[in-house]
């Protein structure tokens, strides 16, 4: 199986309202939110932990769901934001993610 | 506003979030402009880590969009280090500016931070008559020059336009102008008294004739009908609703770490250097104030005609005396669009009683001094 990994844009706005994100694209200014399941890959995106290790960690003992299938909806998001530049995706780690406060790993949101 | 935007900002009034603060760096400016507000010297601006922890702070509070403007951004040596601790802490960034210090080489670092959009200010396609609105000679060149190499950047730019005695006649060479320059442009009609309260600036706004040509121009207004129809009567939920968002999702910080409910609106909440930002936001007794004021508490606007579409702004109340009460200038404004003085306007006119005065003296009285 290929792994794949995913990374914040370094050029989005971003800001966590409620346990939601909203995101600013660098690209176009084109406005959007991300639902809270959204907003735990958005904000586990690091470049170096594998999507499907964030689904299992960071979602599966959240939710009800199975793993698969949890992982196939995760890859779809992935691939949909990328379309966006709002998210990197690629098939080896990515190094170019902040690390701040504003950008707290998953279920540290405030 | 988009429909998602409207929807982020409910939901961040429901939540007490400051979503979008404007924070002036510098009042200091390389440029001297007739209707500016602010006094140019510095008494005392934050320093660069002064300015990196509130920036800090506004990240944990929650502030989304964040203007930075002044005076000059670009006077601060240290710009581009606040501008890059900003965009690490992931705001979508907005800058006001006059642009004659951008070149390529700065151009090219906005681009590369990720800047949202850059509002330039120009008053004129003309040289001799925005240069002598500046005062600087060779400023709308300057400016000019500084939005092609944004544009080639390819950044978004606003050209900004505040509408004046001086250049009355120029708004539309200035959005023929952005259109040859492929950015968007805005025309604002209001010239706003000084941050001290002095306000011999507003001679220099255009007369009720001037603006019944601008609300009249179906190209800046659209539907001209309809823009200067007489509102309807307004509805309890309109009674209750909020006059605007300064203090309930948006905020100001001056230079000097005074914390405003908007950059017109001049009531000192608290100071950044002296209190939290968050702590400002949430438990300043001068915001509760601001926040308790519903349209139905609005002294003589409430019974106005125009309550449900006027432009009144909070502040420039506060500025004439009552934050509850009306702004004249946009009294003025709902008059020229719908030929019906405001209550407000109304209450200012002389009565017929005392239109024409004869004062005799009985002859032979004594003249006293």
């Amino acid at each position: 199986m290929t792994r794949l990994y995913v990374a914040r844009n370094t050029r989005v706005a971003a800001r966590n309202l409620d346990g939601e994100m909203m995101i600013m694209s660098g690209k176009d200014s084109t406005l959007f939110t991300l639902n809270k399941t959204a907003t735990i890959i958005w904000q586990s995106a690091d470049g170096a932990t594998p999507l499907d290790e964030i689904v299992e960690r960071r979602i599966c003992p959240k939710y009800e769901v199975e793993p698969a299938a949890a992982l196939q909806d995760a890859e779809t998001l992935a691939r949909e934001l990328a379309a966006h530049d709002i998210l990197d995706v690629s098939e080896s780690p990515i190094l170019s993610v902040h690390s701040h406060p504003a950008n707290p790993p998953a279920g540290e949101s405030r | 506003m988009s429909v998602l935007m409207q929807e982020l900002s409910a939901k961040a009034l429901a939540l007490s979030v400051p979503m979008s603060v404007q924070l002036d760096l510098t009042y200091r400016c390389n440029e001297r402009c007739v209707h500016c507000y602010l006094d140019h010297d510095d008494h005392g601006e934050m320093a660069t880590a002064e300015i990196k922890h509130l920036l800090d702070e506004m990240a944990e509070a929650g502030v989304f969009i964040l203007t930075l403007s002044g005076g000059e951004i670009f006077l601060r040596k240290d710009f581009f280090e606040i501008l890059e601790h900003a965009r690490r802490l992931t705001f979508c960034i907005k800058l006001k500016t006059n642009a004659v210090m951008i070149r390529e080489r700065e151009a090219a670092r906005i681009r590369d931070l990720g800047v949202e959009s850059i509002q330039i200010s120009i008053y004129s396609h003309r040289p001799e008559v925005h240069d002598a609105i500046t005062l600087v000679p060779g400023s709308l060149k300057r400016s000019l020059d500084a939005i092609r190499f944004l544009k080639s950047q390819g950044l978004k730019v606003i050209i900004a336009n505040v509408l004046m005695v001086q250049n009355m006649q120029d708004y539309e060479g200035v959005r023929a102008l952005a259109d040859e320059l492929g950015v968007a442009s805005t025309l604002d009609p209001t010239v706003t008294p000084m941050m001290d309260g002095d306000r011999s600036t507003l001679k220099l706004g255009v007369d009720n004739s001037a603006l019944q040509g601008l609300f009249r121009n179906e190209s800046l207004v659209g539907d001209v009908e309809e823009f200067c129809a007489v509102p309807p009567r307004p509805g309890e939920d309109e009674l209750q609703s909020l006059p605007c968002s300064a203090g309930h999702t948006a905020c100001y910080v001056s230079p000097y770490g005074d914390f405003y409910p908007c950059v017109q609106f001049p009531l000192t909440c608290g100071n950044v250097r002296q209190r939290p930002f968050l702590d400002i936001w949430r438990n300043s007794e001068q915001l509760k104030e601001v926040r308790s004021i519903r349209m139905k508490d609005l002294t003589g606007c409430s019974q106005c005609t125009h309550v449900t579409n006027c432009t009144r702004c909070p502040g420039l109340a506060y500025m004439e005396g009552n934050m509850r009460g009306p702004s004249t200038q946009d009294c003025e404004k709902s008059f020229a669009r719908t030929g019906i003085p405001s209550v407000n306007l109304q209450s200012k006119k002389p009565s017929a009683k005392n239109l024409i005065q004869i004062r005799m003296q009985p002859a032979g009285a004594a003249v006293s001094a």
